[in-house]
């Protein structure tokens, strides 16, 4: 028999009651997994599973071309820019520079650990917007990038 | 001296916007690190600045230390506040911001540390002559029937992690006791990463009342009266009012001097709140646990002492002294927070996020409205419920009382399912009233 939408809360009322943080079951019917959320004060609120980010291999959320035909590599953190991987070396990528989308584009440092960013989509560099060893926010536009 | 001139704020909601403005009042810039769920919120449009730390679930943003400090020092901020919830109990914040030559607006680490020790608190309340719970530590392999037994039934197991409500169980005899310690263990490393539980007296008539302290950095400590947070569901607060009603001057005093000696005794530093639990069949109390954070019902305390306790905490991590003594605090009035909770309590209390078609909350001398909301704001799904603040002060009870019905009467919210029915059934109640309701009162009376 499928879950209810009544059966489901009874299960979250259940889980919200207990402390338990994540609940994972499994019948012949249905799986279900819930993972109870971070909360301040007050009630509880059910939150979906948080991803987990290793450092060093940032995914890149990189919006679809716009109409302009650029795409644009956003920060997958906040923290600060690298535009190269140190002081006096050269930078990852310059404007016109043709990228795939496993290049490393920049660095985002975050309390001494550096995150490579990946182009994310292939093409060719249009625009890198931010200074380097500025404080980016996540979600950011990093580069704008032509498509191929 | 150190010297605060920009301030990062490490919330959301109303707390961060209280921060924001308390921070304008003192002529602080400020900061405000929100998530994605809250880039467009009131308190990052109020800020200098607003700066996104991450995606909306808190443990990608709230909950993450490192991100807040980054932050902070990225936008040339010199202290961080915490506000409640999220960072403000956990030493990893307090801990990084000091090694990074950032200020934490709270105590130092080492208090923050025994604060969320709870088992480890009660050592140091009953060392410093605070009355203390009859309880002990459940080691694994210790017996817990016979801890039990010696308590007596029923009794509470809890969490040394826990604390605010979380991680508390009550066993009715000796073989449910041999169940839950096992389960609470395990329970307990899941959520709080510490494993340890300990057994506690439970008071089956009880008032819970709590004391806010203030401690500057040069040794001073003042109490700034009491709060009355019993009217409780699933040891979440609701209402609370300051001063709290028919408390007897002795019993009063005591708790006043025990908040003060105890925090002198742990060399408590800023705000900070000190909960007892009153025993109202024997007119005992007996410490529960201390908090080191601002609280959610400081406007309470705000308003019968005229003080701004936002201000107060950052003053003091300014290093500043205190500037007034003990004989200094005088209190006025009566005051009553009820919170405001987008939840339907008809469906057990669910969390009912969404958008406010209408929002507008009456205007009234007597009435303080704390919230972060307006039309047209949308509440996520990603934390915790709390609306707004409606805090009512008047002379006397009865009359702080009628403000809040009327405001609650007046208040127009349309979009989510609210509280507001609840609120008006406790203070339009005959018990709540008469004052002095026991901390299973709403469940038992209303819920």
């Amino acid at each position: 028999m499928p879950l209810s939408d009544e059966d489901v809360r009874e299960i979250l009322r259940i889980i919200d009651e207990s402390d338990l943080t994540e609940l994972h079951l499994e019948t012949e019917d249905f799986s279900l997994h819930v993972v109870k959320g971070e909360r301040s004060e007050g009630a509880p609120a059910p939150t979906p599973r948080p991803r987990e980010r290793p450092a060093g291999d940032a995914p890149t959320p990189s919006e679809p071309a716009t109409d302009d035909g650029l795409a644009t590599i956003t920060a997958p953190m906040l923290g600060t820019f690298y535009r190269a991987e140190a002081p006096g070396k050269p930078p990852f990528v310059q404007v016109g520079q043709r990228v795939e989308p496993d290049t490393i584009v920049c660095i985002i440092e975050v309390m001494k650990m550096m995150n490579s960013v990946t182009a994310g989509v292939p093409g060719t560099i249009a625009e890198v917007v931010p200074d380097n060893a500025e404080l980016v926010e996540y979600g950011q536009p990093l580069f704008r990038v032509q498509s191929a | 001296m150190k010297r605060i001139e920009r301030v990062f704020v490490a919330n959301r909601g109303e707390i961060a916007l209280r921060i924001v403005n308390a921070c304008q009042e003192l002529g602080l810039e400020t900061v405000v690190g929100t998530s994605e769920a809250d880039k467009s919120g009131l308190a990052a449009r109020e800020a200098d600045r607003a700066v996104c730390i991450g995606p909306a679930p808190a443990s990608e943003s709230y909950l993450r230390d490192d991100l807040v400090v980054q932050a902070a020092l990225g936008t040339q901020c010199d202290a961080i506040h915490p506000g409640y919830g999220f960072l403000s109990e956990s030493p990893k914040l307090a801990i990084r911001a000091q090694e990074n030559g950032l200020i934490f607006i709270g105590p130092p680490p080492e208090v923050i540390e025994l604060s969320g020790d709870k088992l480890r608190a009660r050592e140091e309340a009953a060392r410093a002559g605070v009355p203390v719970l009859t309880g002990r530590e459940i080691a694994p392999g210790d017996d817990a029937r016979k801890a039990g037994d010696e308590i007596g039934y029923p009794v509470l197991v809890k969490a040394a992690g826990g604390g605010g409500g979380r991680g508390i169980k009550l066993a009715r005899d000796a073989d449910e006791l041999g169940n839950l310690v096992s389960l609470a263990r395990s329970e307990a490393g899941a959520a709080f990463g510490d494993e340890r539980v300990y057994l506690e007296r439970f008071v089956a008539n009880a008032r819970h009342i709590e004391v806010q302290i203030a401690a500057d950095e040069h040794g001073a400590v003042v109490h700034l009266g009491e709060r009355d947070c019993s009217v409780q569901r699933r040891y979440q607060k609701v209402i609370e009012e300051a001063p709290a009603p028919d408390l007897g001057p002795a019993v009063r005093n005591a708790l006043t001097a025990e908040a003060v000696a105890f925090a002198n005794a742990i060399g408590y530093r800023n705000l900070g709140t000190v909960e007892f639990i009153l025993d109202v069949d024997t007119g005992k109390h007996f410490f529960l646990e201390i908090n080191c954070r601002i609280q959610v019902e400081h406007p309470v305390t705000e308003a019968v002492t005229g003080r701004d306790l936002v201000k107060l905490q950052i003053h003091i991590a300014d290093g500043r002294p205190l500037g007034f003594a003990q004989g200094d605090v005088v209190f006025d009035g009566h005051a009553i927070e009820c919170r405001l909770n987008a939840e339907d309590v008809a469906r057990g209390f669910m969390p009912s996020p969404g958008t406010l078609s209408l929002f507008a909350v009456p205007e009234n001398l007597h009435l303080r409205v704390d919230t972060a909301l307006c039309a047209g704001a949308t509440i996520p799904p990603y934390y915790d419920s709390l609306m707004a603040k409606l805090i009512g002060h008047a002379e006397g009870r009865e009359a702080t009382i009628d403000v809040l019905q009327e405001a609650l009467e007046e208040l127009d919210v349309e979009g989510v399912e609210t509280n507001r029915m609840l609120l008006l059934s406790v203070l339009g109640h005959d018990d709540f009233q008469r004052g002095g309701v026991t901390t299973d009162w709403l469940e038992r009376a209303i819920v």
